[in-house]
């Protein structure tokens, strides 16, 4: 039996763990060995990725409020998929997803400028800047110049190729696969549709996005424990808030897993409730600091949405819910809520999004608030970019080949293991042809 | 004379006008990396003490329909917002080690 570890009483009390004494102990199947990142520093597994998980998995690529009227679209690089798409609301408000190719020659259906690069907008039609081939908002081949020139050809059969796309709560999902094995209400199981956000009363939205050189879980993992922001992003509080966070650390109020997705919550960054000494005197003058701001937005009741806080736990803060493979929305207990998107470019390279998402401000001061709080994000973001860089590095040296994870990192040991089923199941799969 | 930049109350903000207010983050995070630390500072020290009574005088207006004048002082809040990380953390302008990495602000919104 393997001795679990030791946590200091005072923080066993505010942060008890399940009957076995670890989290991670509490799913026997996760083990307890230390695990290896060769599955990130790996072009052949990176090869399989792309088609075990990104092939298959429902991948979250925005939300309704991008497209707001009827031939509302926008297109998303999949690099992940080497594929683009095109995301449009159809005259019968539906929102359906085509791969963003011309049936005719093949180009890039919708770009403009770069063809590299996504564009968004409102559109009657998708005509090709190439040969002038037209499609409908609902992908139906309309127009084709010199119809008479082609042989035998029928525009019932061009249609765009569409790609399966389904929402939930205003959260637009694609599965890329033939036919999905699952449909996205059972994909995201029971935990994930439990929850219930007024997510369309946030509307005043802020998107960042970076282009770094780490594997998209090894960065992804820096964002599912709170074990690093004492020490990596611990200097950006005042001394006196450092020590105290050296000295204790920081744990996580509440795990929880359902099958590839979990969930981490804590006390949050305790914005606000403790003495002034510990903020900066921006964070003191604004309000708000590490993350968003100290006081509540309009959506804040007395109950907490359904859902969220999932441990029940006192002194909730936030729930960070990992949503497979590559996607996460975390909550905030002054109303407001973050999404990541870690798409995988190559086994060494990711697009890296951030979204904040408030509700519209009522005041300058409340605007201002929000402001400093996606400040903060960047500050933070970019500290963790340049060290997963570095992580990158030191782990494709292959020097050190297995690594310790603790309790609280839970989630990244979580994220290891399903992605190595995915693959494995595809794998057995292929094989049984 | 000029046409004044900013509300008659904050004309002793107006030489930091021409540099500081800026339209989008990536302006904004430009001019701290192109910036010095003693020019950062000084921008700080001379806005951050009126800040709280910018705030209250742009309280006085609906954030949808700000005068000109106002707009351009909410745009010295929001620079000064980021100048704060490197007068008040970093002692630097730009964060430590954070190497080539780039992390941009593509939407955001107006004002």
């Amino acid at each position: 039996m393997t001795e679990s570890p030791k946590v200091p009483r005072q923080a066993a009390r505010q942060h008890p763990k399940p009957p076995e004494g670890t989290w991670t102990e509490h799913y026997p199947e996760l083990g307890t060995a230390p695990v290896s990142y060769e599955n990130s520093i790996s072009p052949e597994f990176f090869a399989l990725e792309r088609e075990a998980i990104f092939k298959r998995a429902w991948l979250n690529v925005g939300r309704v409020e991008q497209l707001r009227r009827k031939g509302g679209f926008f297109t998303k690089e999949l690099a992940v998929a080497k594929t683009s798409l095109i995301v449009v609301r159809g005259m019968d408000d539906r929102i359906r997803a085509f791969h963003n190719v011309c049936r005719h020659r093949g180009n890039k259906l919708v770009w403009t400028d770069h063809p590299a690069r996504e564009i968004s907008g409102t559109c009657r039609q998708f005509a090709c800047k190439y040969h002038g081939w037209t499609y409908e908002l609902d992908g139906r081949c309309s127009f084709i110049l010199q119809e008479g020139e082609f042989f035998g050809i029928d525009k019932a059969d061009y249609g765009l190729v569409p790609v399966h796309c389904e929402v939930w709560k205003g959260f637009i999902f694609v599965n890329l696969a033939q036919e999905p094995s699952q449909t996205l209400s059972e994909f995201l199981g029971p935990m994930i549709t439990a929850i219930d956000y007024p997510f369309e009363k946030l509307t005043q939205r802020y998107y960042y996005r970076g282009d770094i050189r780490s594997n998209w879980k090894v960065f992804l993992d820096a964002f599912q424990e709170f074990y690093h922001p004492p020490i990596l992003h611990g200097h950006q509080n005042p001394v006196m808030r450092q020590a105290d966070y050296k000295e204790k650390g920081f744990y996580t109020s509440h795990f929880q897993i359902d099958g590839p997705h979990r969930v981490g919550s804590t006390t949050g960054g305790a914005g606000g409730k403790l003495v002034p000494e510990f903020y900066n005197p921006m964070e003191q003058l604004m309000r708000s600091g590490l993350f968003g701001p100290w006081d509540p937005s309009e959506i804040v009741t007395d109950e907490l949405p359904p859902g969220l806080n999932p441990g029940k736990k006192k002194n909730w803060g936030l729930d960070s819910f990992q949503i497979f493979p590559n996607f996460a929305i975390v909550f905030w207990e002054t109303g407001w809520y973050l999404t990541y998107h870690y798409w995988p470019v190559a086994h060494d390279r990711l697009l890296f999004e951030a979204n904040a998402y408030f509700t519209p401000p009522r005041s300058v001061r409340e605007r201002l608030a929000q402001q400093l709080g996606i400040a903060t994000i960047k500050e933070y973001a970019l500290e963790d970019c340049g060290t997963l860089e570095a992580t990158q590095m030191g782990l494709e040296s292959r020097a050190v080949t297995t690594f310790p994870l603790g309790d609280q990192e839970f989630m990244c040991r979580h994220l290891n293991k399903v992605v190595g089923t995915w693959v494995d199941d595809y794998q057995r799969k292929q094989k049984e042809g | 004379m000029a046409e004044p930049l900013l509300p008659p109350e904050f004309s002793d903000l107006e030489p930091w006008v021409a540099d500081w207010c800026l339209d989008s983050e990536p302006e904004r995070y430009a001019k701290r990396l192109s910036s010095t630390m003693d020019e950062i500072q000084a921008f700080y020290d001379a806005v951050f003490p009126r800040a709280e009574e910018a705030i209250q005088y742009l309280e006085k207006f609906p954030l949808d329909d700000l005068p000109e004048d106002a707009f351009r002082l909410l745009k010295l809040l929001y620079s000064l917002i980021l100048m704060s990380f490197p007068v008040e953390i970093w002692k630097q302008p730009y964060i430590p080690d954070t190497g080539t990495a780039q992390f941009e602000l593509k939407i955001e919104p107006v004002p």
